[in-house]
């Protein structure tokens, strides 16, 4: 039986990667691989996931180097020369193990005001938006984010910047920007314009080229800035 | 007001990026052109100086210069030496203000004096 | 455990945004010199000339070559963040980190040709 040796990061912050012995199956995914670890051969192992079909993004961690959602990453794709190095998902706080602390990433998130404010009621009409509007359109091109976190650990600028708001939140700020409903532009731009806003990314695209859902938040920080510049030049920040 | 800080930097950046592409441009050509002329000093103040639009586009590089190179590292100060705040942006003025003072010494040099 | 791990940084982009960077840098750092080293041609000629002669030396030559490359390698780098900033998304704008190093080093060839 071919056997696939994997270095599981253990630990804290501080920690070490122990190696283990996991028979290699065909179609295996790296979930697959830190289940088998977690009920065979070690069950202090700390890991999250959820639906393990590729919806929920509770699995993402690191693999290899790389931020991914290990229910849909088969071993046979990343392994190299017989081994897999599977680490928590990186610029977050490690609680053990393949668990980290997201809430930062929730935090920054809100302070991007990533929450939709309307000003109809109940008693209103339904606000009509055609979704060939090319706002509408550039809004739907962004919305499907799970907040998975994987953008987040793929950015250095997060690393280097440690009050960046991050691709995520920025994404998110971008699409209610680009939502005619929506009633608290001026204050969310002002929210994402500071010097740990929008204009720290340098179009490096590791969020784009991570996402798993092929969202690209370097489009929607382009956005935020182009938005940004106006309400400059017309004076309104 | 930081993202109007923020914002207006950007554009300054941007603005002063389009100034220099153009700048730069006709620098090097003109330096190419000098160069195989294989002039000497005394011909190449000949002929600048007293060239009031060579003053013109040369001080004008200069203060693109002298207001994208500090925009430019300031990002660059921040994220990897993780050095912000007042000092920093101090420091960048002083810098910028270096640039446009020898600059226009310079470009004083070239091209001043009476035509 | 480590973070920024540099197989996570082997697309594209990431090498123009390292290129537009360090090039920023080395740029920044030369530009005061360059400065400098013209405003002794406020002395006059004859100190102009002298200056003229230490460039015509070999190293100096190569080193300029590679300040136009740098200048051309940061000029196309910006363009390309121009690009992805000021043009709504387009698949295509993925591949302007390839673009802009092949007109930079397209630049760099036309200069050392000229030289």
């Amino acid at each position: 039986m071919e056997l696939l040796r994997a270095k599981v990061w253990r630990g804290a912050e501080q920690g070490a990667f122990q190696s283990f012995e996991v028979p290699r199956q065909a179609s295996q995914t790296v979930l697959d691989v830190v289940t088998h670890i977690q009920r065979h051969l070690d069950p202090s192992l700390a890991y999250r996931y959820a639906c393990r079909v590729g919806m929920c993004g509770s699995c993402a961690m690191t693999v290899n180097g790389v931020a991914r959602w290990t229910c849909r990453t088969h071993v046979d794709a990343v392994a190299v020369g017989g081994a897999i190095e599977i680490a928590p998902l990186g610029h977050l706080p490690v609680i053990r193990d393949l668990v980290t602390d997201m809430s930062q990433f929730f935090d920054k998130w809100a302070r991007a005001r990533g929450r939709f404010s309307g000003s109809r009621t109940r008693h209103d009409d339904f606000a009509r938006i055609a979704p060939e509007e090319p706002e509408r359109r550039q809004a739907d091109a962004g919305i499907e984010c799970i907040g998975c976190g994987v953008c987040y650990a793929s950015c250095d600028l997060v690393s280097w910047n440690p009050d960046y708001l991050g691709p995520a939140a920025l994404n998110r700020a971008w699409t209610l920007n680009c939502d005619a409903r929506d009633v608290d532009q001026l204050e969310r731009l002002r929210a994402v314009g500071g010097d740990a806003g929008c204009h720290a990314c340098h179009a490096q695209m590791g969020c784009t080229e991570r996402c798993p859902k092929k969202i690209s938040p370097t489009a929607g920080i382009a956005g935020l800035k182009r938005a940004l510049a106006r309400a400059a030049l017309k004076g309104a920040l | 007001m930081s993202a109007r800080r923020e914002t207006l930097l950007w554009l300054a950046q941007r603005a002063s990026a389009a100034v220099l592409a153009l700048c730069v441009l006709v620098h090097l050509a003109t330096i190419i052109i000098a160069v195989q002329g294989g002039l000497s000093a005394a011909e190449i103040l000949q002929r600048t100086r007293g060239n009031v639009l060579g003053l013109v586009f040369y001080a004008t590089f200069v203060a693109a210069a002298a207001v994208h190179a500090p925009i430019g590292l300031r990002a660059t100060l921040g994220e990897w030496l993780g050095w912000r705040g007042a000092s920093r942006d101090v420091a960048l003025v002083l810098f910028a203000l270096a640039l446009a003072v020898l600059g226009l010494r310079a470009v004083m040099g070239v091209f001043g004096g009476a035509a | 455990m480590r973070r920024n791990d540099h197989r996570a940084r082997r697309h594209p982009a990431y090498g123009a945004f390292l290129v537009h960077r360090i090039s920023g840098i080395l740029l920044a750092l030369f530009l005061p010199l360059h400065l400098w080293a013209l405003s002794q041609s406020l002395q006059g000629a004859a100190q102009f000339d002298q200056l003229l002669a230490w460039t015509a030396a070999p190293s100096v030559k190569v080193a300029e070559w590679g300040i136009v490359v740098l200048l051309a390698a940061h000029l196309t780098g910006g363009l390309r963040l121009l690009a992805l900033e000021l043009l709504p998304w387009r698949d295509w704008q993925k591949s302007l980190a390839a673009l802009a190093a092949a007109i930079a080093l397209a630049f760099g060839l036309a200069f050392a040709l000229a030289l």
